[in-house]
């Protein structure tokens, strides 16, 4: 992976340093509340219900063994021993002190980590694939357009000060597992016919109380003019984006107010008149970031393990865990593993510190020492060898992070919502916790096969309902936690917002409500259909009648 | 007379206290007796700017954020002083307009930040192409300079012309450590 130099050290370093004198100034009075806010926000510090929260960027999901280790020794010296890893692929530590977080930013920074615009009106971490570099599907890896994004967009002179919060995400493989089109900005690498590596550039997609899908301003932007396109779109949005109401303030917005069309004639006007040799990449910084990500050396390995086929007859649960947390790797021989953090009855996206030495060590003995974090908040080694898998399992059982259950039922997205989050209208962690513990019976999950269950505790949707197979949104209603169900979502490469199921069900409704949905789909469901296709294919009807029948 | 926070020269690594020889008039207040230099809107620039550059004031224009910058384009050579404002810190705006300035219009006077200018976004006014500053919240010159050089290296190239990282790599070995 893409190692620090001392200029990348540096810039971290010293944005540190720059916090520090903030704090500093927050606690002796010269700042006021007001002042400090928006610059403690640029830097990932939010006040919550019961402490401040810090969240520290994991850009495009990729760490390193030392800095998971890291993650986890400040989990247990500033937090109370755990983490939890959020839908941007980022780490949030819940029980924060203000006057600390200088101290902890030194400590990041000593293992290549920090907070930097991980909150705020800027352009936040990057999503990318988290089988990036490890799956056969993707055309070019897309870290290296990452890498390059995030140099470009650390402390940008010019987007800092955005009228609202901008996220971009970068794929290179037809499976989606980024979430594209919900990102203010999506980007899918392609090639073309004759063989030249570009972006499909979509903009405009998001979530939050007017969710919209990207549209596609460009078919194929040649990559080398990334960064200046860009710069462009940002200029656009910075200009005319409104700021008049927050809830206005995101590019989907401006781009469905302008049209797709005047928006992307604004862009690329924009873009013709830059100076792009300033802006893009040259060739040999492009060279050296990508010589940064080829550096696993793979051991030859056999594209078949006898030792993995004894160990999967001797043990079912290992057996589980291979066909549904373990997928295929580009090179034989290897795979890559999925590690849940969802085990019922856990908190979806928890992880303590001793999981993350133990998941760290694992990395180091038999995955090269890498780790990644998916926006679905599990845990990915990214290159494991066949014959290392039992032993990798044993691992991850020994530590409680064996569930075989990801994309499952139980593998549930959730937001903090209100255990932790100032905004929230409902709790979302329990009700996740309940569902989970309804499909926790790994046959009855794995017969019901795919099914991605997200809920948010409010509107602003952190827990991307919008996109759930089934969604789940917190609503109040006089002061009562009252949930609305949607069908259909999908963050996928067949991306697709949610319908509306009727009126919202009571708390202790939620799980009752979800497995009445799922009785319905395994009634109607045809051969091998996902939930999604089924419900794709009959509609509402079945699914309202089975969750309202008992009402009438 | 009003102080400003100034860059000490085009390529100055440090930031001085200056005399402020300019007047903020309004769009209803009278430009004052003698010919004095004054920074005006973009309103007021376009009635009665040709008549006082022909008297021989100084004439600086002020834009809102939500003044576009092209309509300015061929008066700039005119101009002593553009000032952008800063509604509130936290609005951005002012900074693509100093962009376009400097780096698509080439204005190489004297770009002013007004507003609410504090010292924590110093160093993106500066790289942004401002050289001049009205401080709201207090700052010294010196503390100017260090928010504006407190990083050893940048990532972007902008309009103050510092070398981003990856130009220094060309020449720098890529250094482990
Ligand atoms: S969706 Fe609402 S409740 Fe949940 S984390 Fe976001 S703001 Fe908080």
């Amino acid at each position: 992976m893409y190692r620090y130099d001392a200029i990348d050290r540096s810039v971290i370093q010293d944005r540190s340093a720059e916090f520090r004198d903030q704090v500093e100034r927050r606690l002796s009075g010269a700042l006021t509340e007001e002042h400090f806010k928006p610059l403690r926000l640029m830097n990932g510090l939010y006040l919550q219900l019961h402490a401040y929260m810090l969240r520290v960027a994991i850009p495009y999901g990729a760490l390193s063994s030392d800095q998971l280790r890291g993650l986890a020794r400040i989990g247990r010296i500033y937090d109370k021993g755990y983490g939890h890893f959020t839908t941007r692929q980022n780490l949030q530590f819940n029980w924060i002190r203000l006057e600390q977080t200088p101290d902890i930013l030194d400590a990041l920074a000593e293992v290549d980590l920090h907070a930097i615009q991980t909150s705020g009106n800027c352009i936040r971490n990057t999503t990318s694939d988290p089988y990036a570099g490890a799956t056969a599907e993707e055309v070019d890896d897309p870290r290296v357009w990452c890498e390059a994004i995030r140099q470009w967009s650390t402390l940008h002179p010019e987007f800092s000060y955005l009228p609202r919060k901008f996220k971009i995400a970068v794929t290179a493989a037809p499976q989606d597992r980024t979430a594209a089109k919900v990102h203010d900005i999506g980007l899918v690498l392609r090639r073309d016919r004759d063989g030249q590596l570009g972006f499909e550039v979509m903009v405009g997609g998001g979530m939050g109380r007017t969710p919209y899908l990207g549209t596609t301003i460009r078919e194929h932007l040649p990559v080398q003019s990334l960064l200046s396109y860009l710069s462009a779109i940002l200029r656009v949005y910075n200009r005319h984006g409104r700021r008049d109401n927050i809830f206005k303030a995101r590019v989907k917005i401006l781009v469905a107010a302008l049209g797709a069309g005047e928006f992307a004639r604004q862009v690329e006007a924009e873009w013709t008149t830059m100076d792009r040799v300033a802006v893009d990449l040259p060739d040999v910084e492009l060279a050296r970031i990508r010589g940064a990500f080829s550096y696993v050396r793979f051991v030859d390995a056999s594209p078949v393990s006898s030792s993995l086929e004894a160990a999967r007859r001797a043990d079912p649960t290992l057996g589980r865990f291979v066909r549904n947390n373990v997928k295929p790797h580009k090179i034989a021989g290897h795979a890559i593993v999925n590690i849940s953090l969802k085990t019922p009855g856990e908190v979806p996206g928890d992880c303590s510190s001793d999981q993350m030495d133990a998941i760290a060590n694992l990395a180091d003995q038999y995955g090269y020492g890498e780790i990644r974090v998916t926006h679905e908040q599990n845990l990915v080694l990214p290159h494991v060898k066949l014959d290392d898998l039992a032993a990798v399992h044993a691992g991850l059982k020994a530590a409680g992070l064996a569930c075989p259950n990801v994309g499952l039922a139980s593998d549930i997205i959730a937001c903090p919502g209100l255990d932790y989050c100032s905004l929230a209208n409902t709790r979302a962690i329990p009700v996740a916790q309940s569902i989970a513990q309804r499909f926790s019976m790994p046959d009855v999950a794995e017969s019901v096969g795919e099914l991605k269950i997200k809920i948010s505790g409010c509107i602003n949707a952190c827990g991307h309902h919008h996109v759930g197979h089934i969604g789940i949104l917190g609503v109040d209603k006089k002061g009562e936690e009252f949930f609305q169900l949607t069908l259909g979502g999908s963050g996928a490469e067949d991306a697709s917002l949610g319908d509306v199921l009727g009126p919202a069900v009571a708390y202790d409704q939620v799980t009752p409500a979800v497995d009445a949905l799922v009785q319905a789909y395994l009634r109607e469901r045809r051969g091998a259909e996902r939930f999604l296709d089924t419900y794709r294919r009959v509609g509402l009807t079945p699914f309202k009648a089975a969750v309202y029948a008992e009402a009438h | 007379m009003p102080k400003l926070i100034s860059r000490d020269g085009p390529e100055a690594s440090s930031f001085v206290w200056r005399e402020d020889g300019f007047t903020h008039i309004a769009d209803d207040e009278a430009p004052g007796g003698e010919l004095g230099q004054v920074i005006i809107s973009l309103s007021r620039f376009q009635a009665d700017g040709d008549r006082w550059l022909a008297e021989g004031r100084s004439v600086g224009v002020r834009l809102k954020p939500e003044d576009p910058v092209e309509g300015l384009a061929y008066d700039l050579p005119r101009l002593a002083v553009v000032a952008l404002e800063f509604p509130k810190f936290r609005d951005g705006r002012a900074l693509s307009a100093a962009a376009l300035l400097r780096e698509r219009y080439g204005y190489a006077g004297e770009l002013r930040a007004v507003g609410e200018v504090v010292r924590d976004l110093a160093k993106e006014m500066s790289r942004c192409g401002f050289d001049s500053f009205e401080p709201s919240d207090g700052s010294t010159p010196e503390q100017w300079t260090i928010s504006v050089f407190r990083f050893r290296h940048v990532y972007q190239s902008a309009a103050d012309r510092r070398a981003p990282a990856f130009r220094e790599r060309i020449h720098i070995p890529t250094a482990e450590g």
